[in-house]
C-alpha cells in the first residue's frame, strides 16, 4: 500500500479484500495459545490437580469406614441379627432388635420435640420478627448449640429428667436428643423460608393474605423441601450419637415393649450397644458390634440421601 | 355489603348529576381518588403533592421517569408500602369514598378489593389451578372453585395454553404466561381496582402485546391502575395519564405530579414544559 492509495482510502467505500490485509495489528497470536512453559498455566494446572487430589484424600475417611464395615459386619448381616434380642456371654445366636427399635422410638421422640419448635422458631425468625433482639439472640444461641458437645445435653437431660423421674428411660433420651435436633432444624428452616423469593410474598400479601395466611399457605409449603431436608440431617446426626444416650436411655437387654409398650424404662439404641459390645471380651459380641455398626451407617446413609432428594426437588422447583 | 356498593354507587349518580357538566370527559365516577400530600420512607420524602382519580372502568397510566415515584404512588393505593419500614403518608385516598388510611381500616381486607399485578411475574410454587384458587381459598370461599379459576384463566386469555395442565407448576410456564397467571389470580376474586406495577417490562413484545390486548378487554369489568415506563404502551392502553416527575431543588429526590389528563391531550397536547420534554424524549 503506498502514500497515494492512503490518500484516495477514506472518500472510498472500503474494499473487503484491502481490509483482510491485516485485520488484526497487534495482536500476537502464539499469545493466544496454550503453553506449558508459561507460568500462569503451569501454575493453573497444578494448582487444578491439587484441589482434586485434597478432594478425593477428603472422601478416604467415609469410603475406608463404609469398606471396613462391609468386610467385618456384612457377612454378619442377616434377619435374625435385626430382629432377635442380644445373646448373654458366651451364647451364640441373637441380635440387637431392640436397640434397632431403641433408637427409631427416641429418634422419633426427638423429632416430635424438636419439630415444632423448631420450625415455629423458624418462623418467628425468618419471617415475623428477624430484627428483634429476641431473634439475634436466638439465632446466635442455636448455632452456639449446633457445637454444643452432645455428651453435655446428656447430662441436662440427666439433671432434668432422670433424676426427677427416677430413671433411665427412653423419654429422657428422646429429649436429649432433640436438644442436639433442635438447633440444625431452627437454622435450616429458616434459611429455607429465606430463600422463599420476597416477589411471592408480595403476591400474597398483594391478594390481601394476612402475614399468617401468608405463612402457612405460601411460606411454608414453598419451603417445604428445605425445611425436610434440614429434618433429616438432624435425624441422621441424631441417630448415630452415643453420649447423650449413656446418661439418659442406658442400654437394656429387652424389648422396649416388654410388659406394654412403655418408653419409661432404660432403653437399648444402636449406638451404645456398638460401645457396650465392642469392649467386650467375647468374639460373637464383637461380631454383633461390627453388625451394628453396618446397620446403624446405613440407616444414617438412608436418611440423608431422602433428605437429599428433598433438597434436589427444591433445586428443581 | 350489596347495599353498601349500591348506595355508593347512587350516590356517585348524584355527584355525576350535579357535576354532570364540568366532569363531562369522565366515565361512570371515580372509584379511587388518591390525594398524597407528603408521602415519606424514613426521613426521605418520596412523593408530595400528587393527586390522581381513578375512574371506573377506564386504564390510568402513571408515566414518569426511573425514580419519580410512579411506583410508590401506585402502592400506596392498596397499602402495599405499609410492608416498607418507615412508611408514613400525609394525604389521604378514597375509595368509593372511604378513606382506606384510616386507623380502624384493616390493609389485608382493602388489598381484596384491590388487586394487584406486579413487574416480575411472581406465581406461586405450585400448581396453575391453585395459584388462581389463591384467593378463593383466602377469602374461604364456598362454591364451584374449579369454574372460578376457568373463569378467570378464560378471562386472562390463558385457559387454552394451559387447560390440559391445571396440575402442573405455575413456575413451569414461560414468562409471559406465568404474568397472565398473576392476572388470572389476581381477577380471580373479583376486585374492583387491578394496579399493575409495570406488568410487561420483564416480557418480551409479543408477550406485552397479549397482555395489552387483555387490558383493553379486562377494563370492561375492573378500574385499571398501571404504572409502565413505556410511553407508546400508555398511549396505546390509558384513557387518561398522569405525568410524575422527579424534584431535586431541596438536594433530595422527591416525586411529583407535573400533569394529568386525557392521554391524548398529555401525548398530544401537554400544557407543560416538562411533559412536552419528557414526551419528546428530550431527557429521563
Amino acid at each position: 500500500m503506498n502514500t497515494q492509495d492512503a490518500a484516495i482510502k477514506p472518500c472510498m467505500t472500503p474494499d473487503p479484500f484491502e481490509r483482510e490485509v491485516n485485520p488484526f495489528e497487534g495482536v500476537n497470536f502464539p499469545e493466544l495459545e496454550k503453553s506449558l512453559r508459561r507460568p500462569r498455566t503451569a501454575v493453573d494446572l497444578l494448582l487444578s490437580n491439587l484441589v482434586s487430589a485434597m478432594t478425593i484424600f477428603a472422601l478416604i475417611p467415609l469410603f475406608s469406614v463404609v469398606l471396613m464395615l462391609l468386610w467385618h459386619g456384612g457377612h454378619g448381616l442377616s434377619l435374625d441379627v435385626l430382629t432377635q434380642l442380644p445373646p448373654a456371654p458366651m451364647e451364640q445366636g441373637g441380635g440387637f432388635g431392640n436397640a434397632i427399635l431403641g433408637t427409631m422410638v427416641m429418634v422419633v421422640l426427638a423429632a416430635f420435640i424438636s419439630i415444632p419448635f423448631g420450625i415455629l422458631s423458624a418462623v418467628y425468625l425468618a419471617q415475623a420478627r428477624p430484627e428483634s433482639r429476641l431473634a439475634t439472640t436466638v439465632r446466635f444461641a442455636a448455632k452456639i448449640l449446633t457445637g454444643f458437645p452432645s455428651i453435655l445435653a446428656g447430662v441436662f437431660a440427666y439433671g432434668v429428667l432422670v433424676l426427677t423421674l427416677g430413671g433411665y428411660s427412653a423419654i429422657a433420651g428422646g429429649v436429649a436428643l432433640s436438644i442436639l435436633m433442635l438447633p440444625t432444624i431452627i437454622l435450616t428452616a429458616e434459611d429455607a423460608i429465606r430463600m422463599v423469593p420476597s416477589k411471592m410474598r408480595d403476591a400474597a400479601i398483594g391478594m390481601g393474605a394476612t402475614l399468617t395466611q401468608t405463612t402457612w399457605m405460601v411460606l411454608l409449603p414453598t419451603a417445604t423441601p428445605g425445611i425436610l431436608t434440614g429434618i433429616m440431617l438432624a435425624i441422621a446426626r441424631a441417630a448415630g450419637e452415643t453420649a447423650p444416650l449413656l446418661f439418659t436411655a442406658l442400654f437394656s437387654n429387652y424389648w422396649l415393649f416388654r410388659g406394654g409398650f412403655n418408653v419409661m424404662q432404660p432403653t437399648a439404641s444402636l449406638a451404645v450397644l456398638i460401645y457396650n459390645f465392642a469392649s467386650e471380651p467375647f468374639e460373637h459380641q464383637v461380631e454383633l458390634a461390627w453388625v451394628a455398626a453396618l446397620v446403624l451407617v446405613l440407616m444414617v446413609l438412608v436418611t440423608n440421601l431422602i433428605g437429599q432428594a428433598f433438597s434436589r426437588r427444591q433445586i428443581q422447583e | 355489603m350489596k347495599t353498601a356498593t349500591a348506595k355508593a354507587e347512587r350516590s356517585e349518580c348524584e355527584i355525576d348529576t350535579v357535576a354532570g357538566s364540568a366532569k363531562s370527559t369522565e366515565g361512570d365516577g371515580v372509584v379511587i381518588d388518591c390525594d398524597i400530600e407528603e408521602l415519606y420512607y424514613g426521613k426521605f420524602k418520596a412523593v408530595r403533592d400528587t393527586v390522581i382519580p381513578l375512574e371506573k372502568n377506564r386504564i390510568t397510566a402513571f408515566i414518569g421517569p426511573s425514580g419519580c415515584g410512579k411506583s410508590t404512588v401506585l402502592r400506596c393505593l392498596n397499602r402495599m408500602n405499609d410492608l416498607v419500614r418507615g412508611f408514613l403518608f400525609k394525604g389521604h385516598v378514597h375509595f368509593r369514598g372511604k378513606d382506606i388510611y384510616h386507623p380502624s381500616i384493616d390493609p389485608t381486607a382493602v388489598r381484596r378489593y384491590i388487586g394487584m399485578v406486579f413487574q416480575q411475574p411472581n406465581p406461586f410454587a405450585m400448581s396453575i389451578h391453585n395459584n388462581v384458587a389463591f384467593g378463593l381459598r383466602l377469602n374461604r370461599y364456598r362454591g364451584a372453585v374449579a369454574e372460578k379459576v376457568e373463569e378467570a384463566l378464560k378471562r386472562a386469555a390463558l385457559w387454552d395454553e394451559v387447560k390440559d395442565k391445571l396440575h402442573k407448576s405455575g413456575l413451569s410456564l414461560s414468562g409471559g404466561q406465568q404474568q397472565r397467571l398473576c392476572i388470572a389470580r389476581a381477577i380471580a376474586t373479583e376486585p374492583e381496582v387491578l394496579l399493575m406495577d409495570e406488568p410487561c417490562s420483564a416480557l418480551d413484545p409479543i408477550a406485552t402485546r397479549k397482555i395489552e390486548e387483555l387490558m383493553a378487554e379486562l377494563k370492561t369489568r375492573f378500574t385499571i391502575g398501571i404504572v409502565t415506563h413505556n410511553l407508546q404502551q400508555a398511549q396505546r392502553v390509558a384513557d387518561k395519564t398522569g405525568f410524575l416527575y422527579v424534584d431535586t431543588s431541596d438536594g433530595g429526590r422527591c416525586g411529583y405530579l407535573v400533569e394529568f389528563g386525557q392521554s391524548e391531550q398529555i401525548f398530544n397536547n401537554p400544557r407543560e414544559q416538562y411533559t412536552k420534554d419528557y414526551i419528546r424524549g428530550q431527557f429521563g
